[in-house]
Parts: C-alpha cells; sequence; structure tokens
C-alpha cells in the first residue's frame, strides 16, 4: 500500500464565527478520481479554496505527497505538481488559447528573463518544445482547431475545455478541478464528463473533483465523499454513498421523508463564500 | 517645400521619447494598474547617469549608457521589490502616492547632488548635423529614433514571444489566475518596473541631447508625455507608441505653423486639444476597450 496522495486532517475553517467545515479528515490515493459533493452551502468551494491555498485554514493539515502542502506559496503550487481549473474560468482574455495554455508550463521553463529576452537559441528551441507541449493538450482535450483564436471569442463549454487543457499542460501529479460542469448545457456536460474520464484513464493523473452535479459524479467518480453543513457524512463508492440513509436525507431529500426535525432548514447553513 | 519635412523630423523624434516615456508608464500600468508619477523622475536619473559615467567617469559613451540603462533598470526593480511590494494588498492608490513620494525625493535629491546648473551629456553627436536634400537632421535626433525603434522591436518581440513576456501579460488579464498557474507574479512586477527604468534611462538621455542639456527640469517631459498615453490608451504599449508619436508630431507642427493669435506657447496646449478631441470619440483612446465586468 502506498502513501496517499493527498492527506487531509482535522481541517477546520471558520470566518470569524462561522464555520465553513471542521475537522475533515479524507485522503486522497495517487491515481484516484475523488469527489466532493454536498448540497449548497455545505463547504465544497471552502474546501476547495483551501486545498488551492486561496484560504488559510483555521486549523488542521495537508500534506500533499508526504509534504505540508499548507506551506507552499500559490504561485509555488504549480511547481509542486498541484493544477487547478475554476470555476468561473481563469483564462486570459487578451491571450489566444494557445497562449492560456502555453503560460501552464511556466513553471517548467527553465531559461530566464535575460535569456528568453535576448532570443538564444537555447531559449528558442525550449519555446518550441513547450508550444509543442500544449498543442498536444489542445489535442488531447479536442480544441486544437481554436489554438491562434482569441480567448475571449470562444463559447464557454469551449474555455472550460481550455482552461482543462492547460491544467494538464501543467503536468500536475494531482489536478483540482472547481465544478467543472456548472453552468454548462446538456451536452456540454457531456463532453466535459467525457474528457474527465478520459484523463483519469489516459494520464498518470490524481483527480480531485468538487461538483454540484450528482450525475455526472456519480458516473465517473471512483469515491466519494459527501460534505453538509461542513462535516463529512459519508466516504465510499458512488453505490455505497447512494444507498447511505444520511446521503439520501441531506443532498437527494425532498421526495425522501426530510428526517429529524433538528435540521433547522437555513439556520446553520454557511454562506458559502465566493469570489 | 523643406521647413514642413524639417518640422515633422523634429516632431517624429520627439514623439520616439515621448514612446519610450509613455512605454515606461504602461509596462507598470498593464500589470499592477499603478500610474508610475516617477516615470519623469527616472528619465532625469537616467539623464544624470549617462553624464556622470560619460563625463564624470570618462567610460565611452556607449558604455556609459549601456551601464545607465543596467543601473536604472536595477534601480526599477529594487525600489519595486524592497518598497512596492510591502504594499501588497494595500488600494492601488497607496502604491499611486507612494510613487508620487519617490518623485518628490528624486526631484529633490538631484538639484541638491549636482546644483542647479546644466551639465553636459558627453555624447559624441552633439549639435552636429547633416543635410539631406536641404533638410538638416541633427545626429542626436537619428539616434533618437534609431534606438528607439531597436528598443520597442525589442520590447515587442519579448512581450511576445519570450516566458516573461507571456507571464507580464498574464497577469495584466487576470493576477489570480496568473499565480494559481504558477507565474510567479512578483517577479513580473518587479519585471515591469525595471523595463520602465531601462527605458527611462534612454528616454532621459535623449531628452538631454542638442538642443537641450542635463539640467533638473527634464523631468517634466513626463507630463508632457501625459496626453501620449491618455491618447493611445493606458494599458497599452501599441497605444503608447502611436500616441507618443502623435503627440511629439503635433507639438512640433503647432510650434512651427500655429497662427499668431493663438499665442506663444500654443504648442504647448496642442497635445492635449488633441487627446480631449480623441477622448470625445474613443473614450478609453485609441488602442484600450472599455473595461468589462462581469456581474
Amino acid at each position: 500500500m502506498t502513501a496517499p496522495m493527498l492527506e487531509v486532517r482535522d481541517l477546520t475553517l471558520r470566518f470569524g464565527s462561522i464555520t465553513a467545515f471542521e475537522d475533515l479528515s479524507f485522503d486522497v490515493a495517487r491515481g484516484e478520481l475523488f469527489a466532493v459533493i454536498g448540497p449548497n452551502g455545505a463547504g465544497k468551494t471552502s474546501l476547495f479554496n483551501v486545498l488551492s491555498r486561496a484560504y488559510v485554514p483555521t486549523a488542521g493539515s495537508v500534506r500533499f505527497e508526504g509534504a505540508d502542502l499548507l506551506r507552499l506559496r500559490v504561485s509555488a503550487l504549480a511547481g509542486a505538481g498541484v493544477a487547478r481549473t475554476f470555476q468561473n474560468l481563469g483564462l486570459f482574455g487578451e491571450l489566444t488559447t494557445l497562449e492560456n495554455v502555453l503560460i501552464g508550463r511556466h513553471h517548467l521553463m527553465r531559461s530566464g528573463t535575460l535569456r528568453s529576452g535576448l532570443w538564444l537559441g537555447y531559449a528558442r528551441r525550449e519555446e518550441r518544445r513547450h508550444r509543442a507541449a500544449a498543442m498536444e493538450a489542445l489535442e488531447f482535450a479536442g480544441i486544437a482547431q481554436y489554438a491562434h483564436a482569441p480567448i475571449g471569442t470562444l463559447p464557454f463549454g469551449i474555455q472550460k475545455r481550455v482552461e482543462i487543457a492547460r491544467a494538464l499542460a501543467m503536468e500536475p501529479k494531482l489536478m483540482l478541478l472547481d465544478e467543472p460542469v456548472a453552468g454548462m448545457s446538456v451536452a456540454e456536460r457531456e463532453e466535459i464528463t467525457a474528457l474527465v474520464r478520459r484523463l483519469h484513464r489516459e494520464r498518470d493523473l490524481t483527480l480531485l473533483l468538487v461538483e454540484h452535479d450528482m450525475g455526472m459524479v456519480m458516473r465517473i467518480a471512483q469515491r466519494v465523499l459527501v460534505l453538509d453543513f461542513g462535516r463529512i457524512i459519508a466516504v465510499g463508492t458512488p453505490a455505497e454513498v447512494q444507498r447511505d440513509e444520511r446521503v439520501i436525507r441531506a443532498y437527494l431529500g425532498e421526495e425522501i421523508d426530510p428526517g429529524p426535525a433538528e435540521r433547522s432548514p437555513e439556520a446553520g447553513r454557511v454562506a458559502e463564500v465566493r469570489r | 517645400m523643406t521647413a514642413p519635412i524639417q518640422l515633422l523630423f523634429q516632431g517624429f523624434a520627439l514623439g520616439c521619447i515621448y514612446a519610450l516615456v509613455a512605454l515606461g508608464f504602461t509596462v507598470v500600468y498593464r500589470a499592477s494598474n499603478v500610474i508610475n508619477f516617477a516615470q519623469g523622475s527616472m528619465l532625469l536619473v537616467g539623464a544624470y547617469l549617462v553624464s556622470v559615467l560619460a563625463t564624470g567617469l570618462n567610460l565611452p559613451f556607449v558604455l556609459a549608457v549601456i551601464a545607465a540603462i543596467a543601473l536604472l533598470a536595477a534601480g526599477g526593480a529594487a525600489f519595486q521589490m524592497t518598497v512596492l511590494r510591502r504594499m501588497l494588498g494595500q488600494p492601488v492608490f497607496v502604491l499611486v502616492m507612494v510613487t508620487i513620494g519617490l518623485s518628490i525625493v528624486i526631484d529633490a535629491a538631484i538639484p541638491a547632488i549636482f546644483g542647479g546648473n546644466a551639465r553636459i551629456l558627453g555624447d559624441p553627436w552633439g549639435a552636429s548635423a547633416v543635410s539631406v536634400g536641404g533638410v538638416t537632421l541633427n545626429w542626436v535626433r537619428i539616434w533618437t529614433v534609431l534606438c528607439t525603434g531597436l528598443i520597442l522591436a525589442l520590447y515587442f518581440v519579448f512581450d511576445r514571444y519570450s516566458r516573461y513576456g507571456l507571464a507580464m501579460r498574464a497577469t495584466a488579464a487576470d493576477e489570480e489566475a496568473a499565480l494559481a498557474v504558477g507565474v510567479p507574479v512578483g517577479r513580473v512586477y518587479a519585471l515591469t518596473w525595471a523595463i520602465a527604468g531601462g527605458v527611462a534611462a534612454v528616454g532621459g538621455l535623449f531628452l538631454a541631447g542638442f538642443p537641450s542639456s542635463v539640467n533638473p527640469a527634464l523631468g517634466d517631459a513626463a507630463l508632457r508625455a501625459f496626453p501620449a498615453i491618455i491618447l493611445g490608451g493606458l494599458a497599452s504599449p501599441p497605444g503608447a507608441v502611436v500616441g507618443g508619436i502623435t503627440i511629439g508630431i503635433v507639438q512640433v507642427m503647432s510650434s512651427g505653423y500655429a497662427p499668431a493669435w493663438l499665442g506663444t506657447n500654443f504648442s504647448d496646449v496642442a497635445p492635449y486639444v488633441v487627446m480631449i478631441l480623441v477622448l470625445l470619440c474613443r473614450p478609453y483612446g485609441l488602442f484600450g476597450a472599455a473595461p468589462v465586468e462581469r456581474v
């Protein structure tokens, strides 16, 4: 049994007196496709933001390949092997598709400011190599034909695939996907779902997916963690989770009996902080 | 028939200097939204550096210029890393105030160190000129045009094709996303200040050329480059170049052809008139884009 890729222990995040989540402990194994789901306000996005180092947790630890992830700066995550996508897209509007992917390889490039400025042979060869790798990532995502289009002109579904291609081009060990199918049409959902599945099957990657869309998660995830009110209520395979009483109550809710009365609907619910 | 060509060339050369000043402004503004009010003072430092290195230390002129560019670029980066970096997370306004502070310090320090008198630059061309078909071309202006062309070409190749050029553009578009994909944004800011310093050295050097000299008033040129950056669009380097050259030509042509009833110093006003006319049609400048906010 190899050590897990990601170890989360007793992770707690509070904003003042509001608790986003507390005492979360779970492992993500190497090569796993792991999903975090939960109703609105369960703390999914907050957890994602802690893992991507946007928020500093109140307590607890996150270890990535045995090293303390919380000591890394945001811009150092890429170099450590962690790539992320954004729920509302983190693309650079003025750049072309290819450039948007190429920038993800910044941390892999070696020639310094001076050498790249002076345009020496080494820098040029390196540049060509990275362009080829960026093109390969675009081809994997099936969007190579948009390589030279300005990113702002492309539809949302394509832009999302560009983001995933960029994360892939970063050559990460762990990819964090923040609600990849949020706000998409049915057809776009299918495409992204197929792309994520292909990423997991064909690339040497560990994927952590935060997602609201139950259908997508149940089809592709190997293990699912269900959050509710900032606490873990179940971890297991999609089949196990789907059978879990508490999950059915918390998430699939409505048509089943809403359960014990201590669940006052919105009172304890944390307003998920979004950017 | 030669007078208009003569003036056009003069205006073009002056516009090249404005373009360099404006480029320094836009490179910093594009990455960090900070209007660097010390750009003019950096120009002043550049001119004095060249003068001291060339006439004080008797370095060959080319070497003095290269050393001045390197020193001012290093100074710009050092200022960003030691002072501005501490202001991270503060409103942009705070950083702008710090640059105003820097300009006051420089503008006071230069006369205090070197006195208020003009110094010679130590350039090899001085007032020499070449005559082409009856048009007198001063060597200093020819060099201004050539060097500006070279620097702009280098800058645009760097911006377009190099790893750090891409990083600068990405940071300009979305700082948070840039961090997330591993762009060292702090280093990018330092780089923009180094570029601002480097182009200020060249701008200052040519600004101090014939018929001017190295004197404490040189920094005011930055004020005259201001309509240039507004005209081109604050965040657009190509806009800086087009704006700078336009303003240079407008200023020199209006000094030559403005009718007497407009007064003697109309040429100082003309760039602002052009700026206002352009802004009436294109409120974000010639190359600027209206900001689009997702709500």
